[in-house]
């Protein structure tokens, strides 16, 4: 008899139990989304760092910045300044913000003013102005504002009332707004500072994040997780899922096995792609990473003087089996280099062929139909666009074999390496150049003009009077089609001349659930969640906004140039 | 029964002071220096190093070191981490119950699964039923559990999709650690997804519970089986046969109850065996307990932590041993008057 009463008891329970589940309705987790991502963070704040996987974890997810990129062909767009304004001689440039953005309200800050020109005012000068006070917290190392010499650019930071600013420049720059608009250039709060000063905290600023963005931190336990809340005041419409957190699973198979196990909604970096391919219900996706990998000749060293062996040796690599020996196909062949992902890209740009014939007739021209022997220098690291530099070397040697070149491949520790290369005691070398915003120019200039050369960012030594005028002339014009042109002529030099052989643009990779829906990866790296959302959620929220006129009808501001 | 408590009380005080012996004398083995081992203060500077060395009494002989230690011990001080530089005793207090908790459910399901069907075997001797069981349990026995772990991940996790593959509960589940444990942390929670995170938390421990059973439910079956057929021999069972009672009255009324004290003995040993089983499966499953923590401090060569998470460990396992004891003897006055290692 009790074994009976035992188990009435116990069915009764469990029935309660589903009937409980079924109240709540969507639950927690179909309103959430969880990532796993590949490390922890080393900080809250993208200023102090270059490091993708703590961009990923802050920059768009905590915070906006004051104009940023839209679209497949990143075009700029307005954020927290509703427009812009550029002087004819560029040295001006005057941003508008918008009113009513409101800062995190978190348990250790509660915000008792909007967005205005202070915190704009105070987030550059944290990072450019040497004497700031809060420019050593947290070490003084402002990677990208340094790399890019902005300190150099901007003369000073003008308030002219609350809502509107306005940098002078020392030089038109056309590259400026582009530079504003990248991940790290992100709005803190100048008020969460002056707590924190009052506090005796500043460190917090950096660890206690308050943004704008569309969500806010929760909670971080280190290795763990980070745990992020919408943001309910946030200036666009409140982002669609209540919750995001991170995992942070730094094993490839950890996080095969949780997406696999439906533990995590999106998995960043995966393995496995087939068995994931084969899976009905997960999708992989791929964005080409604004980045090229590439063969450079010493044009200052014989026989590479000679742009007619450069083209040669162009004709001679085969960079189809570069890509699937070495990239495993999950790269995209470069022509140029610019990945075809930027707008500028020009789509008249000729596929270098694979023509070895071409290429021995052409070494004949040149006076070595007998061929040579050359060095070819290479980094024994991975680096992002170069997986393993030591098999692309292999196999361009023994493509090179074929017309009698006689390639010795020469691996070198990565600082020696670079600091020779400065020096240029190479003949040939194998690098890349990852790019940190979208605008063109920082593919042209960096990796190929004149003052580069100087710099020891363009070791091929190349340097062309008529593609450095028309760089600079790209950089002047504020035309974006005048723009476009000049840098196709500037691509078709580069094909002419070949100072270096683009190879590949590797892609970053992510996989995700099929009932998560949404764009993450950003066209140019890196991630965004705000407009993720899951499919019941998307059910739910269309039935009721049939039912409910619209809350706030956001007004698109366009930006003015 | 009072001779027996404090029979059992003089021997966990000695077998502890024997660990304690044991991991104080680590400190002298381990490499590096006897003060920074025992307080894992890596970064001190050396007027803390100073103020460490007074408090642990360095300068006297090594028995006043060891009452020190002992001291130390006592009031919860367990030094620092070496690799993470946190308190031990909070992380130690943070991550046991998390184990306690994987390994009494596992405990359950061993004792559910494994002793039941030990009588089966018994009361079917000899029979084809008794041999199949048998021989599963010797499999179940014979399969190492990391093997198992992962196995039970790829069948139940990846390709049916039944339960999760790691951690304790999903993490979007925001539960305030009370008592440690987390079920009841979860019913003292005032979060509206209450229920669903009862029902995720259930789904989290199946898996690393059933693998950590398997173990013990092998032996109990055995040792179920074995009790169970020394029963049935006994002379009150034929005694109650001759009586006329049904073969059912005879196992349900007598046999169930008189096999189950010989095997109540054995649980507190099985305890031992199925921790350590547990602290393996802890790490494939990345539960957050006490053993991943252990095993992780191993690779990182963290003595302070190796040395308090042992003896922290070991002392746990001694009580559950004292406390089946107590019910044994609860159940079996028999068993009051034993003397040590007297059967």
């Amino acid at each position: 008899m009790n074994y009976r009463k035992f188990i009435t008891i116990s069915l009764l329970s469990l029935l309660l139990l589903t009937a409980c589940n079924e109240e709540g309705k969507l639950s927690l987790s179909e309103r959430s989304v969880i990532y796993c991502a590949e490390g922890s963070p080393e900080t809250f704040n993208p200023q102090l760092v270059t490091s993708s996987t703590t961009i990923d974890a802050t920059s768009n997810q905590l915070y906006d910045r004051l104009i940023t990129y839209q679209g497949n062909k990143n075009t700029l767009s307005p954020a927290l300044a509703k427009s812009w304004h550029v002087t004819r001689d560029g040295k001006k440039v005057t941003f508008y913000l918008r009113k009513n953005v409101v800062f995190h309200h978190t348990d250790y800050f509660t915000p008792s003013r909007f967005l205005n020109a202070d915190d704009v005012i105070f987030s550059f000068n944290r990072a450019l102005d040497v004497e700031h006070p809060y420019h050593l917290v947290s070490g003084g190392h402002y990677p990208f504002f340094q790399n890019i010499g902005l300190s150099k650019v901007i003369d000073k930071i003008e308030k002219i009332n609350d809502y509107t600013i306005r940098f002078h420049l020392s030089h038109a720059n056309n590259s400026f707004l582009a530079n504003l608009a990248t991940d790290f250039a992100i709005i803190l709060s100048a008020e969460y500072a002056e707590q924190l000063t009052k506090q005796k905290a500043k460190s917090d600023i950096d660890t206690h994040p308050i943004g704008t963005g569309p969500f806010k931190l929760k909670e971080y336990r280190v290795g763990s997780l980070i745990r992020f809340y919408r943001h309910e005041q946030y200036w666009r419409e409140p982002a669609q899922i209540e919750q995001l957190v991170f995992d942070i699973t730094p094993s490839n198979t950890g996080r095969l096995t949780k997406l696999l196990a439906k533990e995590c909604d999106v998995a960043a970096y995966p393995i496995a792609h087939e068995k994931i391919t084969q899976h009905n219900d997960l999708r992989l996706e791929a964005v080409t990473a604004l980045n090229v990998s590439y063969l450079g000749f010493n044009v200052n060293k014989a026989p590479f003087d000679n742009k007619l062996v450069r083209q040669a040796v162009n004709y001679a690599i085969n960079k189809k089996t570069l890509l699937e020996a070495v990239y495993q196909g999950k790269a995209e062949m470069a022509n140029s280099i610019l990945p075809k992902t930027s707008w500028a890209f020009d789509q008249s740009i000729p596929k270098q062929e694979f023509n070895p014939v071409l290429a021995k007739r052409l070494l004949t021209f040149a006076g070595y139909s007998k061929g040579f022997s050359m060095d070819l220098w290479v980094m024994p690291i991975k680096a992002p666009y170069n997986p393993n530099a030591i098999t692309m070397a292999k196999l361009i040697q023994s493509d090179l074999k074929r017309i009698n070149i006689k390639v010795n491949i020469i691996s070198n520790e990565s600082n020696t390496f670079l600091q020779r290369l400065k020096h240029g005691e190479h003949q040939s070398f194998l690098l890349g150049w990852s790019a940190e915003h979208p605008d063109p120019n920082n593919f042209f200039t960096p990796m190929l003009s004149c003052s580069a050369t100087q710099t020891g960012t363009n070791n091929t030594f190349w340097c062309n009077q008529k593609y450095d005028a028309i760089i600079k002339k790209a950089l002047q014009t504020t035309n974006i089609n005048q723009r476009k042109k000049y840098y196709a002529q500037a691509m078709a030099i580069l094909t002419q001349e070949v100072p270096l052989i683009p190879i590949a643009h590797s892609k970053r990779y992510q996989a995700r659930g099929n009932n998560v829906i949404g764009n993450i990866l950003a066209p140019f790296g890196g991630i965004n969640f705000y407009p993720v959302t899951k499919r019941n959620l998307t059910h739910k929220k269309t039935a009721i906004e049939q039912s409910l006129p619209r809350k706030r009808n956001n007004t698109l501001n366009t930006g003015v140039n | 029964m009072l001779v027996f408590t404090l029979r059992r009380l003089s021997l966990f005080i000695f077998t502890m002071l024997l660990l304690t012996l044991l991991s104080f004398s680590l400190n002298f083995l381990f490499p590096g220096e006897t003060i920074i081992n025992l307080t894992g203060a890596i970064n001190a500077t050396p007027s803390q190093l100073i103020e460490l060395n007074d408090a642990y009494q360095t300068h006297r002989n090594i028995f006043w070191q060891y009452i020190t230690y002992l001291s130390h011990i006592i009031n919860g001080d367990l030094g620092l981490s070496m690799a993470s530089q946190s308190d031990i005793s909070t992380e130690i207090v943070t991550l046991l119950p998390a184990t306690i908790e994987l390994s009494l459910v596992a405990l359950f399901i061993a004792m559910f699964i494994g002793i039941p069907l030990g009588f089966l075997a018994a009361i079917k001797h000899n029979k084809f039923t008794d041999n199949l069981i048998l021989s599963l349990s010797m499999l179940g026995y014979s399969i190492p559990v990391f093997w198992l772990g992962l196995l039970a991940i790829l069948t139940f996790s990846i390709s049916l999709g039944w339960f999760p593959s790691a951690g304790q509960i999903s993490l979007l589940f925001e539960i305030k650690s009370v008592t440690g444990i987390q079920f009841i942390d979860i019913l003292l929670s005032d979060s509206p997804y209450k229920w669903q995170a009862f029902i995720d938390a259930t789904a989290h421990i199946i898996l690393p519970a059933c693998v950590i059973a398997v173990a013990p439910a092998t032996i109990f079956i055995r040792l179920a089986r074995t009790s169970m057929i020394e029963v049935l021999e006994t002379s009150y069972i034929r005694a109650a046969s001759a009586k006329g009672l049904t073969f059912q009255q005879i196992i349900f009324r007598h046999a169930i109850r008189n096999s189950l004290i010989k095997i109540i003995r054995h649980v507190g040993l099985q305890f031992a065996n199925l921790v350590t089983i547990a602290m393996v499966t802890e790490v494939i499953f990345s539960w957050p307990g006490i053993g991943r923590w252990l095993i992780e401090s191993i690779y990182q060569r963290d003595y302070t932590a190796i040395e308090s998470g042992l003896l922290v460990l070991s002392c746990f396992i001694f009580i559950v041993h004292i406390l089946t004891d107590f019910i044994y003897a609860a159940l079996n006055p028999l068993a009051r008057g034993n003397k040590y290692g007297a059967r």
